[in-house]
Formats: structure tokens, sequence, C-alpha cells
């Protein structure tokens, strides 16, 4: 891991990946948006709107996802002191935001034709609120961080450990507490879902997976030229 | 009795909308921020240059 410890060797890479994971990302998640909507079958109890789930549960496992790499890497930072894990925390934050703010406004619209209502309070639905509010508190703590100078970083590295308390949290809710939302269709290894549904969310998936791997890579890519640009501009301001 | 007819279509279309807009909008907004960034190494590095 800590031969890509290298900014300079890392923004090597990260320049040939990004566009690579971009058309990856959009041509899995395109298409299997136009199979899950004109060609994937309506099912037999939730009629047409089960073609939200290949937009829904990517995100979910996306959102998700991503505060379990948010973790990593805050503790890849604390214990290792990995240069550019501070860098990928910081960038997976506000991806990760965003699909689980996707993932709880198409659950809400969702809720609507199946459940009858927008919102319920209930484990799965409150929890993955809070993960919401966590990504958001992360950003505002590494902003806040990045003003206040390097001691800083550590607090939001050991906020982002503690945060992953939410992850399982997130995942037993429907199993630990009475639910309106169902229980885990899919599990490592086996599958309560048909085919026909299963393969395009897979694809999803994947798709997703890859765009989100490119907005982080892009976030880095940012992160890294505006600290090279702040070291600059102080040598300058300072031999000047 | 009353009851509300729903179009399920309806909730598709908005679920869709929502979510490949926001996606949209985060691909977008990173890439612009990156591009920003890049372009202001390069002005600091062409700055530096001149100095010399």
């Amino acid at each position: 891991m800590h031969a890509f410890a290298n900014p300079a060797r890392f923004l090597r890479l990260a320049r040939w990946m990004t566009p690579l994971f971009l058309v990856c990302g959009l041509m899995l998640a395109g298409g299997a948006m136009a199979w899950g909507v004109f060609v994937a079958p309506a099912d037999r109890l939730q009629g047409e709107t089960v073609r939200i789930l290949y937009l829904h549960v990517p995100t979910a496992w996306l959102g998700m996802g991503g505060w379990t790499a948010l973790a990593l890497a805050s503790l890849s930072e604390l214990v290792w002191r990995h240069p550019l894990a501070g860098v990928a925390a910081r960038a997976i934050a506000l991806p990760g935001a965003a699909f689980a703010a996707i993932c709880l406004a198409t659950g809400s619209i969702w809720g609507r034709p199946a459940w009858g209502t927008w919102w319920v309070w209930d484990g799965r639905l409150t929890s993955m609120l809070v993960l919401f509010f966590l990504y958001l508190a992360y950003l505002a703590l590494a902003d806040a961080a990045q003003r206040d100078g390097a001691g800083a970083s550590r607090i939001p590295a050991i906020f982002g450990l503690v945060g992953a308390v939410n992850i399982p949290i997130i995942h037993y809710s429907v199993l630990w507490w009475h639910s309106i939302h169902q229980p885990p269709s899919i599990s490592i290894g086996k599958s309560a879902m048909a085919p026909e549904f299963l393969v395009p969310l897979l694809v999803s998936t994947a798709g997703f997976s890859f765009l989100f791997g490119a907005v982080v890579l892009m976030r880095m890519r940012g992160l890294l030229a505006d600290q090279q640009a702040e070291t600059r501009l102080r040598r300058k301001a300072m031999a000047a | 009795m009353q009851y509300e007819a729903l179009n399920q279509w309806h909730f598709v279309a908005a679920a869709y909308a929502v979510g490949l807009g926001g996606v949209a909008v985060l691909l977008a907004h990173s890439w612009l921020a990156m591009r920003r960034a890049e372009r202001r190494r390069a002005d600091s590095r062409e700055g530096g240059a001149r100095g010399k």
C-alpha cells in the first residue's frame, strides 16, 4: 500500500484511471438503467415501481461502502500515517453524502406507492439518515481541520472511525427491530432475487461503483493540486 | 370511499430524475473543482518560473 504513498506516483496512475472509470461507469450504469427501465419485467407485487431498485440499492450500498472506505482510510492515516489516506478520506466524504442522499430520496419516492407513506421513523430509514448527517459532519470537521493546520487532521480521522459504528447498525436494523423495510434479499453467496432482477442490479452496482471511484479520484487530484499550489505560494511568499 | 389513483411510472420517473440528476451534478462539480485546482497549481508553477 505504501508503494502508492508517493503523491507523484498516485497522480500518474490517477490521470489514466479517472477517464477509464468514468467511461466504464457511464456505460455500465447507463446500460443497466436502460435495461432496468425498458427490458426488465415488472414485479408481481410492486408492479412498475420495482424499477427504482436499480438506482436505490446501488446508492445505498455505496453510501455505506463509502463510509467503510472512509473509516479504513482514517485508520491508515492514524496508525500508519499514510500520506494519501487523509486526502482519500476527504475525497470519499462528498460522493458518500451524495449517494446517501440519493438513496434516501429514491427510497422515499419508492415508499409512497409501496408503503403508502413518504417516510417512517423506523430503524433502517433513521440509521441511513444518521449516516447522511455523519457525512455532513465529517465534511464540516475536515474543512475546519484544514483551516486550523495539520495537527487538527486527527480529529476528522477519529470521527471517521467512530462513525463506522453506524454501518452494522444500518445493515442489521431490519433484523434487530420490527421494520417496514424489507429484510436483505442478497447476501454473500446467495440471493432470494430472480435473475431477471438480479443481473441488471449487479451491472448497475458495478457502474455506480466506477462512477463513485471516478469522483473520488477527481476529488483526490483536486485536493492534491490545491495542496501543491498552496505550498508553492507559501514558499514564494517566504522567499519574497 | 375515496382513494388515490397512483400512476406508478410517475414515481419511477421522479426517482430516476432525482438519482441521475444528482449523480450528474456530482460528476460535473468534481470535474470542475479538479480542473480549477490543477489550473491553480499550473499558475503557481508558472508564476514561480517567471519569478526566477
